[in-house]
Order: structure tokens, then C-alpha cells, then sequence
């Protein structure tokens, strides 16, 4: 049986991120009942991410702000271990029905809630290349939560490739565990970053540390590079080849080298997990480089009325612009439950200004690291685009051939996206590979589910999306 | 990072030691065992790859329970994990 909470809670946030944590304790703060739920068994979401007993104390800027968050998350109720796979409105049409399975047993639990916060933050973005499934390659985030969650360093000997700013905190907080970095290769220009500097001088300071500390660690950083290919045996990976590439991407004739490793980390940005609010109806804005994020007001407020969106999903812009979307959100919600539309304007300026101020910035960064087309060069016949229903690059372009020419044709003709991760890791390939831009896909379930679930819902069915 | 209050999983019958709170994924990865399953089409290995809950190519049977992430579901102590 679904356990469904007794009372209504004011507000329900969905990820324990810094969106989420600010929103929740500004909300908790002020009286309201709020669940903060997370898939994670600790708060903190990816960049506040910390191993269960840390020792020493971890020091420095996200312990700084993991603690001040969790200090003021006041009477919030914190449901860890709650991975929510549907949002439906509520019982009587009011407010929010959340589906969530806990635990191992994945038991099935609802949280009803007046409103509904979306604070679900996002996920490297992977482009596929010849052997990106071999055992030993991971994404540049799934390298870093093992080193930074469970105290375990991906590999002995690790190349981190792709593209943006995160690689470097990835390969230093590597090299300063202890593992070899055989090397870091940017995509893009080495030094894009350097215009925007001026608007947020305390972020080139911090790229400077890590770049001093890959200079020490005497791991070379080396721009217009991809990894094109990943080779290994039964074992696993082995070595990759690194290309130089031209402005988009493609690899230039004869600038090929062979770069042993066990591991490689890689990530071309990242893509903010939007399957909530496309399943709540949430209108769609395109970001700085067009890719797809939740459309807000000032206040965070979605389109859907009830519903509001914070940090990544609103655009990727890191930890600092979360906290302060949150903030807002947070406010929004306590003004909108007490009726008082007014409250909270007058406060918002120097929060507004600050929000401004980095969303401008995370905006030029996006702008500083685009994903060039030339990726689709790397691939060949074999190349599976698909990971989980196993599709090839060869059966997408006969499905191209076929006359599929937009990604829902290429997905319903030769199936990628149709598996387990529902597209979340090829959807944006795909959808460049049939030529169109990121759009998110319709996805009624945002996580598999057994049948007896799904029948267990209130009478309000979602769609079939096929 | 050998703490006292570290534990043994069983791997296919085969000790894994774990620290408390990490997840059966980082305990596997860290014994050395980077897949646990193959592919349904082509049989081929898969292990880790996105490592936060959004690719499930991690899946792991536990105690007979299948289709785990495995770099969420936390190690508890006399945990069995069959590899496929």
C-alpha cells in the first residue's frame, strides 16, 4: 500500500543540492511544513557532496557552505534515500501528489504538498566517441562524486578530457589523491576562460589555484584536444587516442597520439534534469547556447502555478547562483503560501543584484564552452550512440535514410533513448545527430518503475510516450 | 583509509572490504572489479559510468534483489553481490 503522509505539507523540494537546502531553510524558517527530499543517502547534492564520516573535517568553501545551509534548514523535514518518479497534481486537483521509492526495497511512498520546488540540479553531459563503453571510462562528475563521496580515486592512472572549467577541479583533486593524470585535453581553446576573469575575478583566482596545482603535479593541460577513441582489452581500458581538433571539432590530419591510461573522466559540460518539470507541463526557455532549461519568473515561479524551479534546471551556473535562486525561490514560496505578494520585494535587490551578477557570468561560460559539431566525426558504424538499447551509429543513419529526419522519427525507427536512462545520456546526441538542437523529452516516469506502482497511482494516468 | 569500523561485503562469494557509507559501486570499484553485468544484446561488460544515478549501466543484484544502482545503494555489512 502507498503510505501517503496524513498532512499536507506547505512545500515539497525535490534534490538536497544548494538550491534546494537554501529554499528549504528560508521556508522552514518562516513557519511553513516543508519535505526536503533527496535520492542521496546526505544532503548536499553533487558539489557539496562529502564521504559518510569525514576525517579530518573537510575545510574550505563547500564545507563552509554545506554547514551553513544545513544549519539553517530550521524544522524542514529531510527525506533522504527518496527517489521521486512522478509528480502528479494532488488528490482533490490541490497542490502536489510526489511519488518516491525508498530505500533498497524501493517501497513505495507519496508526499502530498500546497507546493512543489524543483531543485534537481543536472548531470555531465557525455558525447559518444569509438569505446566511451568500455569499463573505465566515466563521466568527469561520476569520477569526482567517488573521490569526494566514498573516498575512492577512479583509477591509477587517469586522463580527464572534454570540455569547461570542471575539468580542472577534477584532475587537481585527482593529482592530489595521489593519482597519476596523464593528462587534461580541452576541446575548446585553452584559455577561454580568460575574458571572463574580469567579471568574477574571485573564480580565475580559483582556477589559477588549480592550475598551479596541475603545474606542481606536473600534469600537462593541453587545449584543442579530444580523446576520439578509447581502446582496451578484456580488462577494460587501456589507452586512448587524442586528437588535435580544429575550431569545430573536427581532428586535424596527422595529430594523433596514443595516451595510456585505466581511466578516463570525461564531460562536455553539463545538462541541467529537467524530467519533473517536463512531466508537470513546465514551459521550456532556451539558455545561452540554446540548450534546454525551465522558464522562471524573477520569484522562481514556473509556468505551472504552485511549482518552482532553482539552480541548474533554471540554467547551469554552479553552486554560488543555486544558493541565491534558492533563496528567492525560498521567499517566493513564503509569500505566495501567506498571500502577500508584496513581501520579500523590498529585500531582494541586493540578492537580485548578486543573481544577476552570476548568472551573467555563468551565461559567458557557457558561451566560453560550447559543443562544436564536430564530435559526430569521431564516431563510426559501431559506435554505439545508445548505451542501453545498444543502438550503433549505422542503424541511426539507416533510419536517416529510411527518412527519419528529426529525433523522435530516428528514436521510434532504431530505438536510442528507449532504454533504462529514458535518453538522459544520448537524448542531446541524438537529437544533434538527426540535426536538430537539446530538447527535453516528454517523460511521463522519471525513473523506472514496477507495474504494481504505477497501478497503485490515483486515477490520473500519464500518457504513454512511445 | 582504513577505518576501524570497515567491513566485508561478499562478491560472487569473495570478501570486498567497504567503508561505512560508501556505496556498493565505489567498494567494487576500489576492489579492483569494474563490471558486475553484461548487456543484454551484446554481452557486453558495464560498471560505473555517470556514477550519480542517471545512466543506470551500475545495475547490481543484492541478497537477490536486481536492477540496483549500484553507485546509490549504499554497502551494508553481509551484503552478497552476484555478478553476472
Amino acid at each position: 500500500m502507498t503510505d501517503h503522509d496524513a498532512e499536507p505539507y506547505d512545500l515539497a523540494v525535490v534534490g538536497a543540492g544548494p538550491a534546494g537546502l537554501a529554499a528549504a531553510g528560508v521556508a522552514a524558517r518562516a513557519g511553513l511544513r516543508v519535505a526536503l527530499l533527496d535520492a542521496g543517502p546526505r544532503i548536499g547534492g553533487q558539489y557539496l557532496r562529502r564521504p559518510a564520516r569525514p576525517d579530518p573535517p573537510p575545510r574550505g568553501a563547500p564545507a563552509a557552505m554545506l554547514a551553513r545551509l544545513r544549519d539553517a534548514l530550521g524544522d524542514a523535514r529531510v527525506l533522504l534515500g527518496h527517489r521521486v518518479w512522478a509528480v502528479e497534481p494532488g488528490p482533490d486537483g490541490d497542490g502536489f501528489a510526489v511519488h518516491c521509492l525508498t530505500g533498497r526495497e524501493e517501497r513505495a511512498r507519496t508526499i502530498v504538498a500546497t507546493r512543489l520546488l524543483i531543485a534537481t540540479g543536472a548531470y555531465d553531459r557525455v558525447l559518444p566517441f569509438p569505446g566511451w563503453d568500455l569499463p573505465g571510462v566515466m563521466t568527469a562528475g561520476g569520477v569526482q562524486a567517488l573521490l569526494k563521496g566514498d573516498l575512492v580515486v577512479a583509477g591509477r592512472r587517469v586522463v580527464v578530457a572534454g570540455t569547461g572549467p570542471f575539468l580542472l577541479p577534477v584532475a587537481a583533486s585527482l593529482a592530489a589523491a595521489g593519482t597519476t593524470v596523464a593528462g587534461v585535453f580541452e576541446a575548446g581553446g585553452r584559455l577561454a576562460l580568460a575574458p571572463q576573469a574580469l567579471v568574477r575575478p574571485g573564480k580565475a583566482v580559483e582556477a589559477l589555484g588549480y592550475g598551479c596545482r596541475l603545474l606542481r603535479h606536473r600534469v600537462p593541460y593541453k587545449g584543442g584536444r579530444a580523446v576520439v577513441a578509447a581502446h582496451g582489452d578484456g580488462g577494460g581500458l587501456t589507452h586512448v587516442t587524442v586528437a588535435k581538433v580544429d575550431a569545430h571539432w573536427r581532428p586535424r590530419p596527422g595529430g594523433h597520439e596514443t595516451v595510456e591510461c585505466d581511466t578516463l573522466a570525461v564531460g562536455y559540460g553539463f545538462t541541467p534534469q529537467l524530467d519533473l518539470p517536463a512531466q508537470l507541463g513546465c514551459a521550456m526557455a532556451a539558455d545561452a547556447v540554446g540548450g534546454p532549461v525551465v522558464r522562471v519568473d524573477r520569484r522562481m515561479r514556473t509556468s505551472v502555478a504552485g511549482v518552482y524551479a532553482a539552480g541548474e534546471t533554471t540554467g547551469v551556473g554552479g553552486a554560488d547562483l543555486a544558493e541565491i535562486e534558492g533563496v528567492i525561490a525560498g521567499r517566493a514560496v513564503v509569500a505566495d503560501t501567506m498571500d502577500m505578494p508584496a513581501a520579500g520585494a523590498s529585500m531582494d535587490i541586493r540578492v537580485r543584484v548578486r543573481r544577476l551578477r552570476l548568472a551573467g557570468f555563468a551565461r559567458a561560460l557557457l558561451r566560453a564552452y560550447p559543443v562544436r559539431d564536430g564530435w559526430m566525426s569521431w564516431l563510426r558504424d559501431d559506435t554505439l550512440v545508445c548505451r542501453c538499447e545498444e543502438v550503433p551509429y549505422g542503424r541511426l543513419k539507416e533510419a536517416r535514410d529510411l527518412g527519419a529526419s528529426d529525433a523522435r522519427s530516428i528514436k521510434l525507427l532504431a530505438r536510442p533513448g528507449m532504454g533504462r536512462c529514458q535518453g538522459r545520456i544520448c537524448g542531446e546526441a541524438v537529437a544533434r545527430l538527426a540535426g536538430a538542437g537539446p530538447a527535453p523529452l516528454r517523460r511521463p516516469i522519471a525513473q523506472p518503475v514496477r507495474l504494481g506502482d504505477l497501478a497503485e497511482m490515483d486515477e490520473r494516468t500519464p500518457d504513454d510516450d512511445t | 583509509m582504513s577505518g576501524a569500523q570497515g567491513f566485508e561485503i561478499l562478491v560472487d562469494g569473495r570478501p570486498v572490504p567497504v567503508e561505512p557509507g560508501q556505496t556498493l559501486g565505489a567498494a567494487l570499484h576500489a576492489a579492483g572489479i569494474r563490471t558486475w553485468r553484461t548487456t543484454r544484446f551484446g554481452g557486453r561488460p558495464r560498471g560505473l559510468f555517470c556514477g550519480i544515478g542517471v545512466c543506470f549501466d551500475c545495475l547490481i543484484t543484492v541478497n537477490g534483489t536486481a536492477n540496483l544502482r549500484a553507485c546509490l545503494t549504499e554497502a551494508h555489512p553481509g551484503d552478497e553481490v552476484t555478478t553476472s
